[in-house]
């Protein structure tokens, strides 16, 4: 009797694996960003309105130019939301919670919540993607198998930023600089330090201001700024800060003074734009938004953002997740997956991939082909009327700005951006 | 005639039921874990409540100990979890011991601002100090016991059987001296700090050395969250822990040693479940959920099964 | 000797700027003895309010001079309207309980409150800088100052010197006084005390809300604005003393000034200002620099 109510189930069983053409089983993605706190509206925010539009638009199958399947290989994706906000212990505990309600991660802004989770995800052995946070560290002080990181690092930031400035600025003398106090901060300043004392090494820094970060208030930093006398003032400012920083430097001339990089000012240009003076450089983390290459996948991307976010354009965070689902297509269906469980082959088929995002190429080239690499574009503002436009945009190959495999960033840079 | 007291037996009996049915919630043990690291703390906290005194830079020694942890694991190399865990303790009783002359002169707020503007001077040294990270601070390799790995191999088993060993050594411990002569001074401080000198006790000591103790269970506390997590950084030290922990305490009770990894447990879970179905507004979630006990359970959630026991 | 001038001047105008959102914490201390940590949620809802109304304002195309006023009258708003709710809904029904239960419950407030903001408000920044260029420049200590600054000084010395005088010379603020003395002999004496109670937490809630308010047209409002200033107001109201005026005064000046002093000269150290001298000031003073005398049971 067993035995025959056991063949019955087994029947049953494998006709329903063997059906061709049963409905597939979603694919539940995790999406880990900011949904509250200061960096909810800079980056969190427009990173999960990017998955939204990209997900509905692949889910519907044949909108995404250059990725005509639907969904994953024809599973349809779920998304789950969860909020960054909390703490780096706060977030492991949840990346923990979560990798049991989901097949995979996709997430994290926050370097120091990528660090702690980046063990987690070779633990757990729950395929992980970050597309965000920016410290080179984490391929750098190990190696992962089920993670990914679909951005680039933040050295590249730096990097083409001082060389843009000792290109465009060659009677440099003085520079200056004032970013958050932490690692972030720290890190931006340093790379950039480094990197002008080997393209100009006879640059003197007149002051480092170091206010704490979400202080707000730069009153006295500006004063020191503008006595300082330097040329060039670096900042690594983002979100709330960065726009503070402008409104509070704006009218007190330090920008006339001297010439001002915004390493992340991407994200407040588009309602900040007219306060942002001439001269002043602009950097958005990479070939995004105003900087984009102008592909047909670009234009489709924006125009779905803006005509289902009120008109306003996709910023670096939205294409950075943007390009994080579609890495992760491109290996899903490079694999041939059809199920998360085959998870190994998505990973042999995700490392070293090459392939197309709103931004243009992107290759998993470091990390052992888990850290992507990408160009860096950097331009100068210019108001044009009430318009703002974008001068003397320099690009800058990924070679150029990123240490090779298996040399750490500020090793490299010292040497001279040695290959 | 005394009453006997039946917490050692109820801790026991936790203990117990804790390790029995661990293998059978592998899904609740991460955050059972984190629950009894955040109530070792907490139970230091209640100590010094007890006493009268809030101290809102318990952060200071969690970090201390989570980064002895830590830094022995990095640059010493050290794996075995005893020995850590110890160290942890120690650095931070050490730390208590030096910090407790000052802060023994100190009651009330000025306690409580004097804790944690120490506290924020280690987070800033911490920020300042590139070699352990700055605020992304560093991973620690999973520790061993018995030539075993008990962290960061997927079975959250081990390691949460020695944090529940180790919370209940610590309970009992704590649960012994709040017995002791010494130990039941703490509500006469609270009451009137002068007649207890009259009494011909020290005041200044015996707050010296409930500080030193409440120290060393933040350190130990702090040594289990850096195993389990496996990550530390400056966060750690920072008031917004710190003000956590109270509000742990106050959620959970001063009434035994055992409310306050209650409190912990169920602020974990409440916090998690805030995150997971309302993503979007889990703060509201969490401060109506304090909100309600603080209302309606003044004296903390142990006062209701307090209640509950004298009933039966 | 500019450098000098620029460090005092960029001392007083932080100080005035501590100073606007400490007094109101101090007061409500001094009064009623809470903690109030969601003395940083009144000062957001004051900016996001003073944003949205100003902004309201300006794009309706009205004189732009007026939304100085407009400001005020946000914060004001703010107050009269927050202030009432949650004293008499939720702080009311605490009074009486020991002095950390009534920290943890404002506590809560503050996160409830952080979260309706972001409920009404939503994420994304606000911006409204025109009252802060509207009046021009000036050129002191061989830089360049918005004039908007030396409002902010002139808010922090009215702002003080009203909340002193009406302590000192109405009839009002005398029995607030002896509420602040000894609250159940007022009591006893027939002073509603729990009028005074609600007064003061309006007044209170207000001068956050106007310190959000005047702060908003020099940032971008973004939600979690309200945590960083908590504990840099609890430092100021601790290092001059609890319940103290003129301590906060002094104190506000003195972070000021030492924070101005540490950007000017030494800017790694700015981190740890406030801390140190908070941590200095208790080590030499423990009860704050302007410290009641404190009546000890025996």
């Amino acid at each position: 009797m067993r035995a025959l109510s056991f063949t019955f189930c087994l029947i049953l069983v494998s006709t329903l694996v063997v059906t061709p053409g049963a409905a597939q089983q979603p694919v539940k993605v995790g999406v880990v960003t900011f949904l509250s706190g200061a960096a909810a509206g800079p980056f969190g925010v427009p990173a999960k309105q990017a998955a939204e539009v990209m997900v509905e638009a692949l889910n519907a199958g044949g909108k995404v130019p250059g990725y005509p399947a639907k969904g994953l290989n024809g599973a349809p994706i779920e998304l789950v939301f969860v909020d960054e906000a909390g703490g780096t212990t706060k977030q492991v505990t949840e990346y923990r919670n979560l990798a049991q309600r989901v097949d995979l991660v996709i997430g994290y802004i926050s370097s120091g919540d990528c660090l702690a989770v980046a063990p987690v995800a070779d633990e757990l052995k729950k395929l992980t993607i970050f597309f965000d946070c920016g410290t080179p560290r984490v391929f750098e002080d190990a190696s992962y198998k089920y993670l990914f990181r679909t951005g680039a690092t933040s050295t590249m930031d730096n990097v083409a930023a001082a060389m843009y400035v000792a290109d465009s600025k060659p009677g440099l003398k003085k520079i200056a600089g004032i970013n958050q106090n932490y690692a972030w901060g720290q890190d931006s300043w340093n790379d950039f330090v480094a990197a002008m004392k080997v393209l100009k090494p006879n640059v003197e820094i007149a002051t480092a201001q170091w206010p704490q970060l979400l202080s707000g208030q730069y009153g006295a930093e500006i004063s020191a700024l503008l006595s300082s006398g330097a040329d060039v003032v670096h900042s690594s400012f983002w979100g709330g800060d960065m726009e503070a920083f402008v409104l509070q430097a704006s009218p007190r001339g330090l920008f006339k003074k001297s010439t001002v990089v915004l390493t992340c000012g991407e994200t407040g240009m588009y309602k900040l734009g007219n306060q942002v003076p001439d001269g002043t450089i602009i950097a958005a983390r990479g070939p995004f938004d105003m900087y984009a290459p102008d592909t047909e996948l670009n234009r489709w991307f924006r125009k779905a953002y803006m005509d289902k976010f009120g008109g306003v354009p996709p910023s670096y965070p939205s294409y950075k997740m943007a390009q994080a689902l579609l890495g992760l297509k491109s290996a899903w269906e490079k694999a041939k997956g059809k199920s998360p469980a085959d998870v190994e082959k998505v990973i042999a088929s995700f490392e070293h991939l090459t392939f197309e995002g709103p931004g243009g190429k992107v290759t998993m080239g470091l990390g052992k082909g888990h850290q992507a690499v990408q160009g860096m574009v950097i331009g100068t503002v210019k108001h044009e009327g009430s318009n703002v436009s974008y001068v003397n945009v320099k690009q800058y190959p990924p070679d150029k700005v990123t240490p090779p495999e298996g040399v750490k960033a500020e090793d490299w840079i010292k040497s001279g951006f040695k290959k | 005639m005394t009453r006997t007291d039946k917490t050692p037996f109820i801790l026991l009996g936790a203990l117990v039921v804790l390790l029995a049915v661990g293998p059978f919630l592998p899904k609740w043990l991460f955050l059972l874990t984190m629950s009894l690291g955040k109530g070792l703390v907490v139970l230091g906290l209640v100590v010094l409540l007890r006493t009268g005194l809030v101290s809102f830079g318990q952060g200071l020694y969690y970090c201390v100990g989570a980064y002895a942890v830590g830094s022995l694991s990095q640059f010493a190399s050290v794996r075995n979890a005893l020995l850590l865990l110890l160290a942890g303790t120690l650095v931070a009783a050490i730390l208590a011991t030096a910090l407790g002359f000052l802060l023994a002169n100190y009651r009330g707020i000025f306690f409580a601002m004097l804790t944690l503007a120490l506290s924020m001077i280690v987070y800033g040294l911490l920020v300042k100090t590139s070699a352990l990270g700055s605020t992304d601070g560093f991973n620690v390799a999973p520790a061993s016991l018995l030539g075993k790995t008990i962290s960061g191999q997927g079975n959250q088993y081990p390691i949460f059987a020695l944090a529940c060993i180790v919370a209940f050594v610590a309970a009992v411990l704590t649960n012994s001296y709040l017995w002791t002569a010494l130990g039941q001074l703490s509500s006469a401080i609270r009451d009137n700090e002068i007649r207890v000198e009259y009494m011909g006790a020290s005041v200044r000591s015996a707050i010296h050395t409930k500080y030193v103790l409440a120290g060393a269970l933040a350190g130990l506390g702090g040594a289990v969250t850096a195993l389990t997590i496996g990550h530390i950084d400056p966060e750690m030290a920072y008031w917004t822990t710190s003000g956590e922990f109270v509000f742990v305490a106050i959620l959970g009770g001063t009434g035994s040693v055992i409310a306050p990894f209650l409190g912990a447990i169920i602020f974990e879970f409440i916090r998690t479940y805030a995150y997971q179905y309302s993503p979007n507004t889990w703060q509201l979630v969490l401060g109506t959920a304090m909100l309600l006990v603080i209302i309606f359970l003044p004296a903390g959630l142990w006062s209701a099964f307090a209640r509950l026991r004298r009933r039966t | 000797m500019n450098e000098f001038l620029a460090v005092l001047v960029d001392g007083l105008i932080y100080s005035s700027w501590l100073f606007v959102i400490a007094l109101g914490l101090t007061l409500i201390y001094g009064v009623m003895k809470i903690l109030n940590m969601a003395h940083g949620s009144f000062y957001a809802l004051g900016a996001y309010a003073a944003a949205s109304m100003v902004g309201y304002w300006l794009n309706r195309g009205h004189a732009p001079m007026a939304s100085y006023g407009i400001l005020i009258i946000a914060a004001v708003l703010v107050g009269l309207i927050a202030g009432p709710l949650v004293e008499r809904g939720l702080l009311r029904f605490m009074y009486g309980r020991d002095e950390m239960v009534l920290l943890l419950v404002t506590y809560a407030l503050f996160l409830i409150l952080e979260d309706v903001i972001k409920l009404i408000w939503g994420v994304n920044p606000y911006f409204v800088s025109e009252p802060y260029s509207l009046l021009g420049t000036i050129d002191v200590a061989n830089l360049t100052y918005p004039y908007y600054n030396f409002i902010l000084i002139g808010v922090a010395v009215l702002a003080g010197g009203a909340v002193a005088l009406v302590l000192q010379y109405t009839r009002q603020g005398k029995l607030l006084l002896a509420v602040i003395h000894d609250r159940e002999v007022s009591l006893a004496m027939g002073i509603n005390v729990s009028r005074f109670y609600l007064v003061t937490f309006t007044v209170g809630t207000a001068l956050a809300a106007i310190g959000g308010a005047l702060t908003a047209p020099t940032v971008s409002v973004v939600p979690g604005m309200g945590v960083e200033v908590i504990v840099l107001a609890f430092a100021v109201v601790v290092i001059g003393g609890l319940g103290s005026l003129q301590g906060a005064a002094l104190g506000a000046l003195i972070v000021g000034l030492v924070r101005s002093a540490a950007v000017h000269y030494l800017p790694q150290v700015e981190l740890f200002c406030i801390y140190t001298v908070m941590a200095l000031v208790l080590i030499f003073r423990p009860k704050g620099l302007f410290a009641a005398a404190e009546v000890r049971k025996i």
